[in-house]
């Protein structure tokens, strides 16, 4: 095994142009433990901590550039009011140890279905900023995940930052595990109102083989705000409407069953927390803070 | 390969470093830092976790090249870290038979210099939260981690802190009443 170690963003994308078999390693929560119980054996192992840049963020006028390697506990103390539904969901990985090392690159490198950033990355609406030396491109979070534990990224390209679109309405991250700490999601949820576009987004993980969107279900309900003039006139969403998004909500899923959970259990979580994230992020839209109050 | 790095405020070298090996590895098996324990090997224990650049993390989880050039603290130099912050000069490192969770870094310029345990070593030995002591050494740069961010922690946020430290013998209640007795003698600078 060889150790890369470059020292700026130039040289990490010439290293992986130069062995396309290179791993990076960046917080190492994934890869340490596949190296550690000898699943894995690269030829070549990059490390990304040198490269400063992959650790800084932007808060920009529509969106956050977010740096690929910024750990989870920096978003959460730091971004929580630009990406509340990121932040939710950084909250939730792991213990504080892994969360000071792991960051949202590695997640998306790694593109497990249960990786707590995809739900929340997929609500909110983000880009992943890929580059090889042969040229930078934004993949669109939709076309991101393509398979299980597989992603969109060539041999030659490294994730340099991922853009996120700023909370423009309340947001919510929910997660089923035994246990607050240290848990793999059996099913995770991730919801984001967008009342400047008046429509809703949603993210699902661990019940199906990459995360997704309900997307009927967000449609369907765009369509029922829209028809009931809820956007306006603030008024409680009816329980069939919750109910109705839910249940197509647990239609996205394909889950399977396995250690963690049942099929059938996750299909059901999934519509509970569906049902539960829409009346958390609505009653917080309806409450003193609501954008569009007073708009004509 | 060669690896450089200060562990415990004194530079170290190690040599024939295998490439995918473990800043864990590294310092019980060729630094004879044992303090550190290998209880899991994944992240889920915490009984490994060390201070690196100040940040607590898993070393089981930091491959060793990474920690090139970096500052490490691991519990045998935790009497010394936490002198230092307290702005004390006489606390440089912890005398062997007093550190708790690991003997204190052998022959060097700390050996024997010591003024013993650091404050929240002293409050898990007296309030009683070691057992086999196998979590320990975690726990104690987890919680000091902890207290340094936060002198006045609520008990929400010390089951937060120590949430990555598993512990199989005590029950965590006598844990808990460790890192309380901690903060409170230092909110009373004794
Ligand atoms: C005990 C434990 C508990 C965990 N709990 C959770 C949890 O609750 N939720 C959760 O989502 N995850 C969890 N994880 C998994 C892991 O912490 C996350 O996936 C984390 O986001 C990985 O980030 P990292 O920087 O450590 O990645 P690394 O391990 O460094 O890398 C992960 C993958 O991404 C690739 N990669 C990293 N950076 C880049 C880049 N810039 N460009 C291209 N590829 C890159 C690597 O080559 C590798 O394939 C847990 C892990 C452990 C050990
Ligand atoms: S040995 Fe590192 S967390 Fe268990
Ligand atoms: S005292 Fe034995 S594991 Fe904690």
């Amino acid at each position: 095994m060889d150790f890369l170690r470059p020292a700026s963003w130039e040289e990490a994308l010439a290293a992986k142009a130069e062995h396309p078999t290179a791993v990076p390693i960046a917080g190492g929560t994934d890869v340490m433990v596949e190296i550690n119980f000898d699943r894995r054996r690269p030829e070549y192992l990059m490390d990304l901590n040198r490269v400063a840049d992959l650790y800084d963020w932007e808060v920009g006028e529509e969106s956050v550039r977010l740096g690929a390697s910024v750990p989870y506990s920096r978003i959460m103390e730091h971004l929580r009011a630009e990406l509340p539904g990121l932040a939710l969901a950084s909250h939730t990985v792991a213990s504080p140890q892994i969360r000071n090392r792991g960051g949202v690159g590695g997640n998306l490198g790694t593109a497990s279905p249960a990786g707590d950033a995809h739900p929340a990355l997929l609500a909110a609406g983000a880009e992943v900023e890929a580059e090889s030396v042969r040229g930078a491109r934004r993949i669109p979070i939709d076309d991101f995940y393509t398979g299980v534990k597989r992603n969109a990224l060539a041999p030659d390209e490294l994730i340099r930052a991922v853009h996120i679109k700023k909370a423009d309405g309340p947001q919510q991250y929910s997660k089923v595990g035994t246990r607050n700490a240290m848990v793999i999601a059996v099913c995770a949820f991730g919801l984001a109102l967008h009342p400047g576009t008046r429509t809703v987004r949603t993210g699902i993980g661990s019940a199906a083989p990459t995360p997704v969107r309900a997307r009927t279900a967000e449609e369907f309900l765009r369509a029922a705000l829209d028809e009931g003039g809820f956007w306006d006139n603030g008024k409680i969403i009816p329980p069939s409407v919750a109910r109705r998004f839910a249940d197509l909500c647990a239609a996205a899923c394909n889950p399977i069953d396995d250690v963690r959970g049942t099929a059938d259990y996750r299909r059901h979580a999934v519509g509970v927390m569906a049902r539960r994230t829409l009346a958390w992020t609505w009653e917080s839209y309806r409450g003193p803070g609501r954008v569009t109050e007073g708009a004509a | 390969m060669r690896l450089d790095f200060t562990v415990n405020g004194r530079p170290r070298q190690a040599d024939d470093v295998w490439e995918g090996e473990s800043l864990l590895y590294v310092l019980r098996e060729r630094l004879g830092l044992p303090g550190s324990k290998n209880a899991c090997e994944q992240g889920e224990c915490g009984s490994c976790t060390v201070r690196l650049d100040g940040v607590p993390v898993c070393s089981c989880l930091v491959a060793a090249g990474q920690a090139e050039g970096r500052e490490v603290v691991t519990v045998e130099g935790l009497a010394h870290y936490a002198g230092q912050r307290s702005g004390g000069t006489g606390a440089r490192g912890t005398s062997p038979d007093e550190a708790v969770g690991g003997a204190a870094e052998g022959a060097g310029p700390q050996a024997g210099e010591g003024t013993g345990p650091a404050p929240v070593q002293q409050a898990f030995i007296d309030a009683g939260a070691v057992q086999c002591g196998f979590c320990t050494p975690g726990l104690l740069i987890a919680a000091d981690a902890l207290l340094e961010l936060n002198p006045d922690p609520t008990d929400a946020d010390i089951r937060e802190a120590l949430s990555g430290n598993l512990c199989r013998c005590t029950g965590y209640e006598k844990i808990m009443d460790a890192v309380r007795l901690a903060a409170a003698r230092r909110s009373e600078g004794v």
